[in-house]
């Protein structure tokens, strides 16, 4: 059955619903990424409420006008001209007063809200149109998609997507440095106008299919996850745009091939299933790697230590510094070094001798601030310049009795 | 409006409003100083799993259990939040989105797999609560009030929200300084000996608590609205915290009562028939108390900026 929804044999809406939704997921994952990076991930969540009112509104009038009031195109309309309101009221107030954004944007998230179920309280006691289904913009239903609506979205992720490709290299230079973006001349606040215009233009057309309380997901976490595997902004957007579809694809068929499955939460809880994994297991910010990074460097802590101990003739009781001196076959198993261990506690020690003459001379300066105790000092200093700090140092004396 | 009608049927539902809204301003002014404003937000929403879960464990209605759950998920939105935001040194708003969107994701789905056509629960209720449902019925005017028998058949979720308002009250008188030191000045905080860790958390789990509690009434809009608008309203109004607190708990009692009757009201004054969401329109009045004092608020621009800019 999921089998059958994966490679779009499961009907014809299904297949709509499930192409519509990668294309959606996509441009939400790449426009989220510019968001994310401009660490203003959450000003989505704002526009998104702020739908609300608008679908009513746009349904109230389609109602009114003598229409179906269901009229997806008009609904989405309606629920852009709120959204931007919103995004216009969060700007002034963070730019005209003290508050700050998240409190602008928790106001005008709540405010709209709560307009919003206003209204539709308003449309269930009027009883005017078929109102049934507005309700489903709450939390998405794909259930009865018409052909158009599909159109419609299918359409709008399509745009969206073709927009984010074609502005991307302003929308980057702005999301990493907007002062610099302003001193090379970009119009820096049209810029991020054009960023809210896309998240917006996702959050509507979202709507239908992840419902206006999780479409904010889709902008967050894709962007949050893709950020894990890459250090660099293109790769990242491009990822983004991977994870955002991929996770929108599979969770809208797994949601078409079992009942009660309703397709925004399962879109969601599948980008959250790609973004842990990605936590636990991506190379370098991963939690495992992170883990390796830092056993590994503990193991050159203790060894380093380890040798330092044995040059010197000092007992060691740590047992993860005996373990790994014994595991290398550098100390027997009565604590006494081998030949071998021997031979690379001398090493060590000497090269702290040299380090300690590295340090205590200005002109190694950029040298010495390489030093962190774990450093060979053969990757800092030339083979000439080690030779003579040896002839500062002198060759091996013998021990006195 | 005679006392026939308005004591069963309005009064203990404005109570509970009122109760709710400055349980919620309280803490939402701290956290709106310290640039917290939106873990309301974030609370609200990991609410519906915990009470769903609730529901599938007990396989009941009841409210105690339902406000443990809701607590648990969000002590552990809390610690996910700060996991995620540790572990993938991601910036906290982000981490929050991913935390609170998941679980609440997990909870309409768990809520779509169980069978709760038996029973009241649903993500309409859940957002927007009802208000408008916790009348008194044994009340027959104003005399009710003293009398025991009809006192005993009040709403139950009037005096837990009054005994939540409370306690959220007390935190803040008993830790008053310490929250006012450490919320301006988190380092000559902790150099006074204040654990301002724990006080962030304490601070924290009080907003969870007044968020639960007030969800359990009225739903979580006016949980998000309360946290926020009446102490960015009053925010506006005064430099001096005891000032914005005062001013954040008119607003928050203003919206309650003219939002509850406008909602109740207005729609006849209007010449219509039936009421609207009480919770949405308090959380309109809320925003508009919001933008009146946005525009004409004597604290309104950010100390150092040229007045009138």
């Amino acid at each position: 059955m999921l089998l059958d929804a994966l490679t779009l044999q499961l009907g014809y809406n299904a297949t709509l619903v499930a192409v519509g939704a990668a294309l959606l997921g996509t441009a939400a994952g790449i426009t989220g990424t510019f968001l994310f990076l401009r660490k203003r991930a959450l000003v989505s969540d704002a526009v998104s409420h702020a739908t609300l009112p608008g679908v009513c509104i746009a349904f109230l009038l389609m109602a009114f006008a003598g229409g179906d009031g269901r009229n997806l195109a008009g609904l989405l309309l309606g629920s852009a001209v709120t959204a931007g309101i919103g995004l216009w009221c969060m700007n002034w107030l963070t730019r005209n007063t003290r508050l700050a954004e998240d409190a602008a944007i928790g106001a005008v998230l709540s405010v709209f809200f709560g307009f919003g179920i206003v209204l539709l309280t308003v449309i269930q006691t009027l009883g005017v149109g078929r109102q049934a289904g507005l309700e489903g913009f709450l939390l998405g239903s794909t259930a009865g998609m018409l052909y158009s609506d599909a159109l419609v979205i299918a359409a709008g992720g399509a745009l969206a997507l073709l927009v984010v490709l074609l502005t991307r290299r302003p929308m980057t230079l702005v999301a990493f440095d907007p002062e610099y973006a302003a001193a090379r001349g970009l119009p820096v606040s049209r810029i991020d106008m054009l960023m809210m215009g896309l998240v917006m233009a996702v959050t509507v057309v979202g709507l239908k299919i992840v419902g206006l309380i999780l479409i904010v997901a889709l902008l967050i976490i894709p962007a949050v996850t893709a950020r894990f595997w890459s250090e660099r902004s293109d790769q990242v957007v491009l990822l983004a745009g991977l994870f955002g579809g991929a996770a929108a694809y599979i969770g809208a068929a797994l949601s078409a091939s079992a009942p009660n499955l309703p397709t925004g939460p399962i879109i969601v809880l599948v980008s959250f299933a790609l973004f842990a994994l990605s936590l636990l297991l991506a190379p370098n910010r991963g939690v495992l790697a992170a883990v390796l990074r830092h056993q590994r460097f503990q193991r050159r802590v203790h060894l380093r230590q380890g040798l330092l101990a044995l040059a010197q003739g000092q007992a060691i009781y740590e047992s993860l510094t005996l373990r790994l001196l014994r595991r290398a076959g550098l100390m027997r198993a009565d604590g006494v070094a081998t030949a071998k261990g021997k031979a690379r506690a001398a090493k060590a020690l000497r090269d702290e001798r040299r380090w300690d003459v590295v340090r205590s001379d200005m002109t190694h300066e950029a040298a010495a601030a390489l030093y962190d105790g774990l450093r060979d000092i053969e990757t800092v200093l030339t083979q000439d310049q080690i030779q003579d700090i040896d002839r500062q140092i002198g060759g091996p004396s013998e021990v006195p009795a | 409006m005679s006392g026939e009608e308005f004591v069963p049927l309005s009064l203990t539902p404005m109570l509970i409003g009122i109760f709710a809204a400055v349980a919620c301003a309280l803490p939402g002014n701290f956290l709106l100083l310290r640039r917290q404003a939106l873990i309301g937000d974030a609370i609200s929403h990991v609410v519906l799993p915990g009470i769903v879960v609730a529901f599938l464990l007990t396989g009941m209605i009841a409210a105690w259990p339902m406000m443990l759950g809701a607590a648990v998920a969000a002590i552990v939105a809390v610690v996910l939040i700060e996991a995620i935001r540790r572990l993938g040194r991601i910036e906290p708003g982000a981490a929050m989105g991913v935390v609170f969107t998941t679980m609440f994701a997990g909870g309409v789905l768990l809520l779509e797999q169980t069978d709760t056509s038996a029973v009241h629960l649903d993500v309409e209720h859940a957002l927007y609560g009802n208000l408008e449902s916790l009348i008194w019925l044994d009340a027959t005017g104003w005399a009710s009030l003293l009398d025991p028998q009809a006192l005993r058949h009040l709403p139950a979720e009037l005096p837990r929200m009054a005994l939540t308002l409370l306690g959220v009250s007390l935190f803040t008188a008993l830790f008053w300084r310490a929250l006012k030191i450490s919320t301006f000045d988190e380092g000559f905080a902790r150099t006074m000996g204040i654990r301002t860790n724990l006080l962030g958390l304490g601070l924290v789990i009080t907003a969870a608590v007044a968020a639960v509690a007030a969800f359990d009434a009225v739903g979580s809009i006016i949980v998000i609205a309360m946290f926020i608008c009446p102490p960015a309203a009053a925010r506006m109004m005064t430099n001096r915290l005891e000032g914005q607190i005062t001013w954040s708990i008119v607003f928050a009692v203003l919206s309650a009562v003219l939002g509850y009757i406008m909602a109740g009201y207005g729609p006849l004054w209007l010449g219509g028939v039936d009421a609207v969401s009480a919770a949405g329109m308090i959380a309109t009045v809320s925003g508009v108390i919001l933008a009146v004092a946005a525009r004409f608020g004597p604290c309104r621009s950010r100390s150092g900026a040229p007045v009138g800019a």
